[in-house]
């Protein structure tokens, strides 16, 4: 899976000294200033900020979809030029399409490449049979629960077999309980491909019980405040179980703290107006 | 979903409920016939006892002499099926004409901001009044008509599509860049699909719409169709011509609109 990733020293991502900023009619806004970070191989990272702080922003960067203002982004080693099949994206919404089956779905990145071949079909199903969806690869999306579709859209965006995966708050619109299924789902699953992630969320805890390391966001314009390298001590290393440690309560608290001191600082955004 | 039904018409109270369904069903399908029977028996009655002058209302009876005799001749299924053909060829070429366009104007914003007053303004305009254009244009021909029921469907289907285009789910479309697609393909995977309810919507409009045009067409034009005939009904004061195909004309556009409505249904079963 992490096939274009160069030598142990090189990182998947990298954002190098990047600004962002949005032009409209009515103001120019600063979105990313400065920003800088890494991601190495394999690793799990989620970035964490008050909302409108420029994550997404990030991500987009990262995907291809947009270009910085100035500063270099790189995957793998190569500069992000556009959209490339180094990136999956996992969006909020799982956005499978209701007109096709779920095996359709699965192999719409594929379709896309036109990489569909015998073999990346059979993949692809194997896949979703591993992944407890084998027996309704002929179903429409909407014969699925909420937990089932988020996994059938992690499978879509898996099938391009990118390098590095992007996931934008892929949780917060589950209700609570499916949240704690899909996000056990999710860490197996990534731990068993080997994946590189960026995660965005504004949940505390869950970027503590999923990454490897959680990135704080300053309010916009956004830039990367502090960096904590999580370590827990339990038995099961899983999501659940990750909140079980005796140590989350005080990452927990150490993040919260960062953003509400940052919250206070709301009147030194400097957007520009130009009237 | 079948173990559901099953638990529920086990309840008493369901059966009951779901009697109460079928109760109120057939009363409203009773109460209907009987409205329609009414209606024709007093139309019936009122002509024979000379309470209404039968000469300019007709009457049912004569209508349906007219109605069968016409059909004996031939003459019937004629204007039946120039009626026929000229709205499903208006409404489908207008439907497809408006899908292309849609397109165009979705894959340029620039073009569509520049066409953006046009379409306004060609939407207001009372289409009919164009009729003339197309005589001079086309002659008076079966094209002209088939040209007056597109011209009143495809600005609306135009309006209404490239809306669908536009509303399709950002995120969606997003998910599709993200995978490196191209324009063509964003348009062929997401956005089409996306909007074949809108599209569906669009052709049931445009089947009462081209109906509209085809009609305004033969009144204008023609030596066939249910147009033609209440024209010239009108002009030698056989009313019960007109009537019959007026009603005609009510029975052919409801059964367009249903062939459509099934066809809706039909298409959409697989969706969510």
């Amino acid at each position: 899976m992490s096939g274009g990733v160069n030598g142990a020293g090189s990182s998947a991502i990298r954002l190098d000294r990047v600004w962002m900023t949005y032009h409209t009619r009515e103001a120019e806004t600063v979105a990313l200033a400065n920003t800088s970070l890494e991601v190495a191989p394999q690793e799990f990272v989620a970035v964490v900020g008050p909302s409108g702080c420029g994550k997404s922003t990030v991500l987009s960067l990262v995907a291809g979809l947009i270009k910085p203002t100035s500063g270099s982004v790189e995957v793998c080693g190569e500069a992000v030029a556009g959209p490339s099949g180094h990136v999956g994206y996992m969006l909020q919404q799982d956005c499978l399409y209701e007109w096709r089956t779920i095996l359709g779905n699965a192999l719409l990145g594929l379709e896309v490449q036109r990489a569909v071949t015998r073999e990346s079909v059979e993949t692809v199903r194997r896949m979703l049979t591993a992944y407890g969806l084998g027996e309704f690869e002929r179903h429409y999306p909407r014969h699925l629960s909420g937990g089932m579709r988020q996994r059938a859209a992690l499978i879509r965006t898996l099938a391009t077999r990118p390098d590095v995966l992007l996931l934008d708050e892929p949780l917060s619109a589950l209700d609570y309980q499916t949240r704690l299924e899909v996000s056990e789902d999710l860490y197996r699953i990534m731990r068993a491909e080997r994946l590189t992630a960026l995660m965005v969320t504004h949940d505390i805890s869950e970027a503590i019980a999923m990454s490897d390391r959680v990135l704080v966001m300053s309010r916009r314009p956004g830039r990367i405040k502090s960096s904590h390298r999580i370590s827990l001590t339990c038995e099961r290393q899983t999501p659940i179980g990750r909140r079980e440690a005796p140590e989350f309560r005080t990452y927990f608290n150490a993040i919260w703290k960062e953003l509400t001191e940052d919250g206070r600082a709301v009147g030194l955004v400097p957007v520009v107006a130009r009237t | 979903m079948a173990a559901q039904s099953d638990w529920f018409q086990s309840s008493h109270e369901h059966e009951a409920f779901l009697r109460g369904l079928a109760r109120r069903r057939m009363l409203v399908g009773t109460a209907r016939a009987v409205l329609l029977a009414a209606f024709v028996a007093l139309w019936e009655v009122a002509a024979r006892q000379g309470w209404i002058n039968a000469f300019v209302v007709s009457q049912p009876s004569r209508a349906l002499v007219t109605a069968v005799s016409m059909a004996r001749r031939g003459e019937l299924w004629l204007h039946l099926g120039m009626t026929v053909g000229e709205t499903a060829i208006g409404f489908t070429v207008g439907t497809l004409i408006g899908i292309v366009a849609a397109v165009m104007l979705w894959w340029s914003d620039l073009l569509s901001d520049i066409l953006d007053p046009y379409i306004v303004v060609l939407n207001s305009i009372p289409k009919v009044a164009l009729g003339p254009i197309f005589i001079v244009w086309l002659g008076t021909t079966v094209t002209a008509i088939i040209a007056m029921a597109i011209s009143i469907s495809v600005i609306v289907t135009i309006m209404m599509v490239y809306v669908g285009f536009r509303e399709v789910d950002p995120d969606r479309v997003k998910l599709l860049r993200t995978f490196g697609a191209a324009r063509l393909q964003i348009l062929s995977k997401v956005v089409l699909p996306a909007s074949v309810p809108v599209m569906i919507a669009a052709l049931k409009v445009n089947v009462g719409l081209s109906m509209v045009g085809t009609i305004v067409g033969e009144f204008l034009v023609s030596r066939a169709g249910l147009g033609f005939l209440i024209v010239y009904g009108g002009q030698v004061f056989n009313m019960s011509l007109v009537m019959s195909s007026v009603i005609l004309l009510s029975i052919v556009s409801v059964l367009l609109y249903y062939g459509v409505s099934a066809l809706e249904r039909a298409v959409l079963r697989t969706r969510g």
